[in-house]
């Protein structure tokens, strides 16, 4: 086990930077979750810090020791890949083995490693089988099995669970992080999926366009989202986000279609200025007394779970999630409530206000 | 199972019959002349087997021909080349389909290049090249050409396998521990085992069966290949197409072997479970 700490990691591909300066220091035992959308780097950073790619300025550690210059195999670290990449013409102990092998461990040592890992990850009965005769999600438990045969001072990987259908992602996901509690090994997971991010995190990095958006603990990110990306990225239902500007005198928010939301509090803010106001679908209260705007109901979503409510108010498509089932038809109008306590204030940059 | 569909499979077959027939008659033609006697070949008019067949032509060919001599000087050449070629290719090809490196644009250019040209127009060049390094009349210069003329296209052939092998194989061996160089022996190569031996069988036939260069490169019977053997059988006067046939015939067979050791790497689908499900 060992911490990571990058240091103003950047990467081009030729003339065209990807990565835009990276800091991060991921603590020993830390289960870090990167996550943004497809292409911003994520996979990127996570092969320069496996050594799969170099480093065009900057510096990673792991455990201490500048790995800048050293081969994936000096590195000593585990990597899961989307792909599982098991080797076809291998069986399973021999894919599970195969990093003992080469560092010529005893033959009583390797099968016990192997039992060990097989009987962890429930894959006993397969050890003789070739990957072609596995299911997809056997396939990725022999790919966990070659990581977890070693005691690597880091765990990688790069969505190891998007090729799996949801039903078995979500199981995964449940094992993955119980692995860690037992294991409590330091981990680098990539995902674009935001829930395998906020349930499997001690902390998220939220990555766009090759810069950090926000670091923090899963609920940091969902309460406290740094600036408009990181709150829309999160969660689902995305946030609802209203465009308007901001009135000093009686610290309220004006949509663009003139209705007043009340905030409650004075906001860091230019009388005037340009904002976006945003409120979870889930925050925003309808029906009841207290409400702000009427609003006519414009779609329902039932999910079983609970309701998705289209609402015409504020100038906007507002979403409103509830738990209950017996509500708003559509084409009626309802009262809606913002709760003041429940806002996020963005500048025209997109930062949140405080 | 409607009428056109039957008559549909039935021509399909049909083409494929004819096409195989046109394809192994030469073949049969040559068994046929190899096992007739000379007194009958040209006074029993068109058929299909002789009637009388006997072996004198091998055994003369075997015993008092040079064919033994030039058949085991082919192998020599054929099986060297095959070899150094692929081994080679696939380090070349390896390199091609992974790495990105300065010059590789025109690297990949010159090799284009080097098959368009018309070998005719080559031999005369190269002969003056390979004189005075004593390499003409000699098994090793007859290699050295081959392995000069079949490396790019091999280089290509094993290129696209090395392509269709995930990146992602080796970079988990390399992360499992292993250099690039094992991850390749231990991985990559086993996975291309059908790449390799398609290279094999294809550079094998090539050099096997080339005349041009063994021809202009070559004067004397100690280092002549196979298909010069071939034209001895002509003389000034008369082709002892009985004899030559028979030779023909032999040459067959370690082709045919070649093919038949190879045959089971040529199967793909190795591959099969790499990746994804
Ligand atoms: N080998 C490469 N050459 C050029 N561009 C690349 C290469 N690999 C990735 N990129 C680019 O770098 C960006 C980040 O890629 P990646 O790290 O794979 O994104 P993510 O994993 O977040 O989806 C993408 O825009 C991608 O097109
Ligand atoms: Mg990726």
């Amino acid at each position: 086990m060992a911490s990571i700490d990058i240091t103003d990691i950047r990467k081009n591909y030729g003339a065209i930077p990807v990565l835009h300066g990276v800091d991060l220091t991921i603590r020993d035992g830390e289960f870090v979750v990167l996550v943004g959308p497809s292409g911003c780097g994520k996979s990127t950073l996570l092969r320069m810090i496996a050594g799969l790619e170099d480093i065009t300025a900057g510096e990673i550690q792991i455990g201490g020791i500048r790995v800048n210059d050293l081969q994936p195999k000096d590195r000593d670290i585990a990597m899961v890949f989307q792909s599982y990449a098991l080797y076809p013409h291998m069986t399973v102990a021999g894919n599970m083995s195969y990093s003992l092998r080469l560092r010529r461990a005893a033959k009583q040592v390797i099968a016990g490693k192997v039992a060990s890992a097989a009987a962890i990850l429930g894959l006993d009965t397969l050890l003789e089988r070739r990957p072609r005769a596995l299911s997809g999600g056997q396939r990725q438990r022999v790919a966990m099995g070659r990581a977890i045969v070693r005691a690597p001072k880091a765990f990688l990987f790069d969505e190891p669970l998007s090729n799996l259908d949801a039903r078995l992602r979500e199981t995964m996901r449940g094992e993955i992080k119980r692995l860690h509690q037992s294991l409590g090994a330091t981990s680098i997971y990539v995902t674009h999926d935001q829930i395998e991010a906020m349930t499997l995190a001690d902390r998220i990095v939220a990555m766009n366009a090759g810069l950090v958006q926000q670091v923090g603990s899963p609920l940091d990110l969902y309460d406290r989202p740094a600036n408009l990306f990181v709150a829309g990225f999160i969660g689902s239902p995305a946030m609802n986000m209203l465009g308007g500007t901001y009135r000093a005198a009686d610290a309220a928010f004006v949509a663009h279609d003139n209705s007043v939301v009340p905030l409650g509090r004075a906001y860091g803010c230019a009388d005037g200025a340009a904002v976006t106001l945003g409120i979870r679908p889930e925050h925003v209260v309808v029906g009841g007394a207290g409400g702000h705007v009427t609003a006519p109901v414009d779609l329902v979503e039932p999910t079983g779970f609970g309701t998705i409510l289209h609402l015409r108010a504020l100038g906007t498509d507002l979403k409103a999630f509830t738990l209950e089932r017996k509500t708003a038809q559509v084409g009626e109008t309802t009262s809606v409530a913002l709760p003041p306590d429940r806002l996020h204030l963005f500048d025209a940059a997109g930062s949140r206000l405080s | 199972m409607t009428r056109r569909f039957i008559l549909g499979t039935v021509a399909h077959r049909l083409a494929i019959l004819v096409y195989i027939i046109f394809a192994l008659f030469p073949l049969y033609w040559l068994l046929k002349v190899s096992v007739t006697p000379n007194d009958l070949l040209y006074s029993e008019g068109v058929r299909m087997w002789p009637s009388r067949a006997g072996l004198e032509h091998y055994i003369f060919v075997l015993e008092h021909s040079d064919f033994p001599k030039f058949f085991k000087n082919s192998v020599i050449v054929s099986a060297s080349t095959a070899f150094i070629v692929t081994i080679l290719a696939s380090l070349a090809g390896y390199a091609l389909s992974r790495f990105t490196f300065r010059g590789k644009y025109w690297i990949v250019v010159l090799m284009l290049l080097t098959q368009m040209f018309p070998l005719v127009m080559l031999v005369a060049p190269i002969f003056k090249m390979l004189s005075p390094l004593g390499l003409t009349n000699s098994l090793g210069g007859l290699i050295l050409v081959y392995v000069a003329f079949n490396v790019p296209f091999a280089t290509f052939l094993m290129q696209s396998f090395f392509d269709g092998i995930p990146k992602d194989l080796e970079e988990a061996a390399m992360i499992d521990g292993a250099t690039r160089f094992r991850a390749f022996r231990q991985i990559i190569l086993p996975l291309t085992l059908p790449g390799i031996a398609a290279t094999l069988g294809f550079v094998f036939t090539a050099a096997w069966s080339e005349l041009l260069f063994a021809l202009m490169l070559i004067s004397g019977a100690d280092a002549s290949t196979f298909p010069v053997g071939l034209l001895s059988f002509v003389s000034k006067f008369s082709v002892d197409f009985g004899q030559m046939m028979a030779a023909g015939v032999m040459a067959l067979i370690p082709a045919c072997l070649f093919f038949l050791l190879i045959q089971r790497y040529l199967v793909q689908g190795l591959t099969a479970g790499a990746v994804k499900g």
